[in-house]
């Protein structure tokens, strides 16, 4: 007799929610890396904001903790075709950190400790839609999910939220980052499925 | 150790450390090219330390595969799999020693 598998499809979206093209949910929180997980002591972390100018802004842990945070409540969708409804973070609006920057830039390549860069346009970072996000699920964000801090951008592909963030350079022009320039979609929205260049 | 596949996400687990060694890449190289390139010897581009590609440091919990070195643990190969197409990044890798049978 054939063995007939159907396949794994994952479960359907709660009632009310709506998975991008290509998606299917899950309940855990996979971690996906390119390389090793750094482990970044507090005292030692540091943000920066370096314009086109070259004007750089920084803050500590401490200056970041401090700053006005919000409770942003996420779906998230990865490239590898996954989705989680309903993440719980805690984190700093971009548009706080980015107030006081006096920029004409248009895009930003965002860096990691470890290495990591992704790029994107400096207005979907903008007007509420990301985040430096330090707390998950009402705790201090873990390392292998990025900790102490990642960026988070829920309304593309989770490769641009780029974990353990160290640095954001705005730039005038766009320079793709190490999955845009290895085949990856330069932008990445979910819902025009945009996973690889050329989608 | 290559543990199995998480049923919830679809995602292989692998062992401590987050990668696997370089033989990982036998199957998606061979794809690609002839010879097998695991049985290879590459050089760094970064600290142009010398070994086997079947000792390189291998990320595949990742949207593609990140082959690093064993030795200073920069990149050296990036593979992505597309329905349509493959992207292969060797910018990492300076020389490749294929062994190859005598004429």
């Amino acid at each position: 007799m054939a063995i007939i598998s159907r396949g794994f499809h994952g479960r359907r979206p709660p009632a009310g929610r709506k998975l991008p093209p290509g998606q299917y949910e899950t309940t855990g929180f996979p971690v996906l890396s390119a390389g090793p997980t750094p482990w970044i002591s507090t005292d030692k972390w540091e943000l920066s904001v370096t314009t086109e100018t070259g004007r750089r802004h920084s803050w500590d842990w401490t200056a970041l903790t401090k700053l006005p945070s919000e409770t942003p409540t996420a779906d998230l969708h990865c490239v590898t075709k996954w989705s989680k409804f309903g993440t719980r973070w805690q984190g700093v609006s971009l548009d706080v950190l980015l107030a006081d920057v006096e920029t004409a830039a248009e895009y930003v390549l965002v860096s990691s400790y470890g290495g990591y860069t992704t790029n994107l346009p400096l207005e979907d970072l903008l007007d509420g839609k990301a985040w430096i996000a330090y707390g998950y699920d009402g705790r201090p964000l873990a390392p292998e999910h990025g900790g102490p801090a990642r960026l988070l951008v829920p309304h593309l592909y989770l490769w641009k939220s780029a974990k353990w963030v160290h640095g954001l350079e705005l730039r005038e022009n766009d320079t793709p980052g190490f999955w845009e320039s290895a085949g990856y979609h330069n932008y990445g929205d979910p819902w025009q499925e945009q996973r690889y260049r050329g989608d | 150790m290559t543990a199995g596949t998480p049923a919830d996400t679809g995602i292989p687990r692998d062992a401590e450390g987050g990668y696997i060694d370089g033989n990982a890449l036998a199957g998606p190289l061979a794809e690609l090219f002839a010879v097998d390139l695991t049985a290879a010897t590459s050089q760094c581009a970064h600290c142009s330390n010398t070994g086997p590609v079947a000792s390189l440091h291998v990320y595949r919990q990742a949207p593609g595969l990140v082959a690093r070195c064993q030795q200073c643990g920069q990149v050296m190969l990036r593979l992505v799999r597309a329905p349509e197409t493959v992207w292969l990044d060797m910018s990492g890798i300076t020389v490749l020693s294929i062994p190859v049978g005598a004429d």
